[in-house]
């Protein structure tokens, strides 16, 4: 089996401490903004970042986010266009980029090409939470080894414990296991699903696990902290830019949950 | 060639589930158990018990003077309208509502677009004791607005979608949201052939009932073995797939699906799948529905809303690339047409939907001695508005020339 190497996802995960990432979506609030939020976010604390691809009809999210898909198409955003944009601000910045998003539109664009592109740009892993793992074993494996792109797979309280290694084995990077059933900015409190979150702490992962989904605040990222080896704030962040690109507001932000 | 669903959920490059990891194991879990259920000597006899005494099946196969006189052949019209619930949508309801009990599930969702199948649905929840969710786009409950009291009449929470285009696509991608939230109790009871593996086949095996009732009854009527076509129209395809099922290993039989063209298949706002999509990755499956080249969904158009969807299940999807069924588009007025021509006629009010599959009558060239059946999925009850602006209109525009 090819091993994936290095990448800039992987390594800070060599080191110890707790992990923190922000999701925003790609082309919101203007079509531009995911450079300056992107620059904001690698001069913060924030170990890595996970952008979202719009999808006319991504079902795996919550009100909040599905705002922001449709207001980035509306900008025109495509993955065209965010290419170019990592291109450009790849050189001045180091921290590790996930994509995130439904496979239609990587699917229409050609999984070969997409990971090509990913690579030139400086993207480290990806995420598509409807691709099945048998497809990605039969069909899409090598595409993303031969671009040391991470594949990051989820994990719910629904899958078994079997399944988890199983996942384990075959993602890279880190496993994103999501905080209980629901689509994403989800009303539900964290905390619920203990159990589930116990057996995930028990269990033996050969990779870090990092917890996401309705994770708003300081105290839910170190309640996240517990059981995984980090957090994702991904609505809550995404909320902060309804009224436009604010930089004081989303350093005053990120402060609050640091 | 094989036409049904292989091992792994795929009609040749179509099918699979797609669906994110909250849902897999539920999805798995079903595909692992449907089949038994299906086969089970019980629950066979408790789903054909209720489709004789509460659907009214068998539905008649009308042979219809009207039509068989314009197009000079032997027109049968399959009555799927006299379905208690008015369309076929019930003959699956019943299924998947006496599957999730089984299965123990205790709360039912459901996305409904001409709302026969939030109907359907609700029938069949009252019916068997289960709390149900119907979501609807908020177009959809506005020009549907009889079925949506309907639902409430029958004890459903209707929930309107408003995202996106508040059609039928969103009804289905608020549905999955809602299923995503409440993995473990609730059921979706799907629509159409359509969702991740194992749906599509799941619905094609429920609505089978109308091709199997076909097997006897064209015989009987007719004195040929098998009918030379069988016509329908195709949302998602159910009606459809029912009413090929268990002719499509039988190549004399040509197998026509209609689909909504819109105001034309080059207008911009049209709901043709085969004609106007290509293939990618929508609500679980892999199949064909109307896409930007970036691959971002496209709002389909018919004026049909049960017909207003930008995709196709992937048997049909199939059935398509292999040839084995002839797809032809028709527009909203020509469905219109045939459907006020059949009331005038013949007495019947089709539903706009299955108009369609009437107005494809005309793009096909018969044999007199052929047996054409087309199945007639619901009945117009639901569409009068509908019917009743276009002939207005079309009378005025007529008064004015
Ligand atoms: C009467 C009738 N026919 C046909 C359809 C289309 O669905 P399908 O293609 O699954 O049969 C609908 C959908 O609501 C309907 O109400």
């Amino acid at each position: 089996m090819i091993k994936f190497k290095e990448n800039r996802l992987k390594a800070i995960f060599q080191n110890a401490g707790k992990k923190l990432s922000i999701y925003f979506t790609a082309g919101y609030p203007d079509l531009y903004d995911t450079i300056p939020i992107l620059e904001l976010l690698a001069k913060s604390n924030v170990d890595f970042v996970e952008i979202g691809i719009p999808f006319s009809d991504s079902v795996m999210d919550g009100e909040v986010i599905l705002n922001s898909h449709k207001v980035a198409l509306e900008n025109g955003m495509t993955i065209d266009i965010l290419f170019d944009q990592l291109e450009k601000i790849r050189k001045k910045i180091s921290i590790p980029i996930v994509l995130m998003g439904s496979m239609n539109p990587v699917y229409q664009y050609c999984f070969e090409e997409f990971c090509r592109r990913c690579h030139e740009v400086g993207v480290d892993g990806l995420l598509l939470p409807d691709l099945p793992l048998d497809d990605y074993e039969k069909y899409y494996r090598s595409s993303y080894q031969q671009k040391n792109l991470a594949p990051i797979f989820m994990i719910s309280p629904q899958t078994s414990n079997e399944r988890m290694s199983r996942i384990d084995a075959l993602g890279e990077g880190f496993l994103y296991a999501l905080s209980g059933n629901s689509t994403t900015g989800g009303s539900s409190e964290i905390g619920k699903s203990s159990d589930y979150l116990t057996n995930l702490s028990n269990h033996t992962f050969r990779n870090p696990v990092v917890l996401g989904f309705n994770i708003k605040t300081k105290e839910d990222i170190q309640f996240a902290h517990e059981f995984a080896d980090g957090a994702i704030v991904g609505s809550a962040f995404v909320k902060i830019l309804k009224d436009g690109f604010d930089k004081t507001r989303i350093e005053h932000f990120l402060k609050q949950l640091i | 060639m094989n036409y049904q669903v292989d091992e792994n959920g795929f009609y040749g490059p179509y099918g699979g589930a797609y669906v994110p990891e909250v849902l897999f194991s539920t999805v798995q879990n079903l595909s692992q158990s449907y089949q038994g259920i299906l086969d089970d000597p019980e629950f066979k006899k408790e789903l054909s018990r209720l489709l004789k005494l509460y659907v009214g099946r068998e539905t008649p196969l009308y042979p219809s003077p009207y039509l068989s006189g314009l197009h000079q052949t032997n027109v049968f019209l399959k009555r799927e309208d006299l379905c208690h619930s008015g369309a076929h949508k019930i003959n699956n309801t019943l299924g998947q509502v006496l599957l999730a009990k089984r299965l123990g599930k205790t709360r039912i969702v459901a996305e409904t677009g001409a709302g026969s199948h939030g109907v359907a649905t609700a029938m069949a929840c009252a019916l068997l004791k289960l709390p149900c969710f119907i979501y609807m786009g908020e177009v959809d409950m506005k020009r549907q607005f009889p079925n949506v009291e309907r639902m409430r009449l029958l004890g459903a929470t209707v929930v309107p979608a408003l995202s996106g285009s508040k059609t039928l696509k969103d009804a289905t991608n608020e549905a999955f949201r809602d299923w995503i939230n409440n993995p473990v109790d609730t059921f979706y009871v799907i629509g159409s052939v359509v969702g991740p593996h194992p749906y599509p086949d799941m619905v094609a095996q429920f609505q089978s009932v109308i091709s199997k009732e076909l097997i006897q009854q064209v015989p009987d009527l007719t004195g040929k073995e098998v009918p030379d076509y069988v016509i329908a129209c195709v949302g998602g395809g159910s009606n459809a797939a029912g009413s090929f099922y268990h002719f499509l290993d039988n190549p004399a039989v040509k197998l026509v699906a209609a689909e909504a063209a819109g105001k034309g298949l080059d207008s911009g706002f049209t709901a043709a799948a085969t004609f106007r999509g290509k293939s990618g990755i929508l609500h679980g499956s892999k199949t064909k529905f109307m896409q930007t080249n970036e691959g971002q969904v496209l709002e389909a158009h018919s004026i049909s809303a049960g017909l207003d969807y930008p995709g196709i299940g992937p048997l049909h999807a199939w059935l398509h690339d292999t040839g084995r069924a002839q797809f032809v588009a028709v527009t909203d007025e020509e469905a219109l047409d045939a459907g006020i021509a059949l009331s005038q006629k013949e007495g019947i009010i089709p539903a706009i939907e299955s108009a369609h599959a009437l107005a494809a009558l005309s793009h096909l060239d018969f044999k007199p001695t052929d047996v054409v059946v087309v199945c007639l999925s619901g009945r117009g009850d639901k569409d009068l508005e509908t019917y009743i602006q276009y002939s207005t209109s079309k009378k005025s525009s007529h008064d004015q020339i």
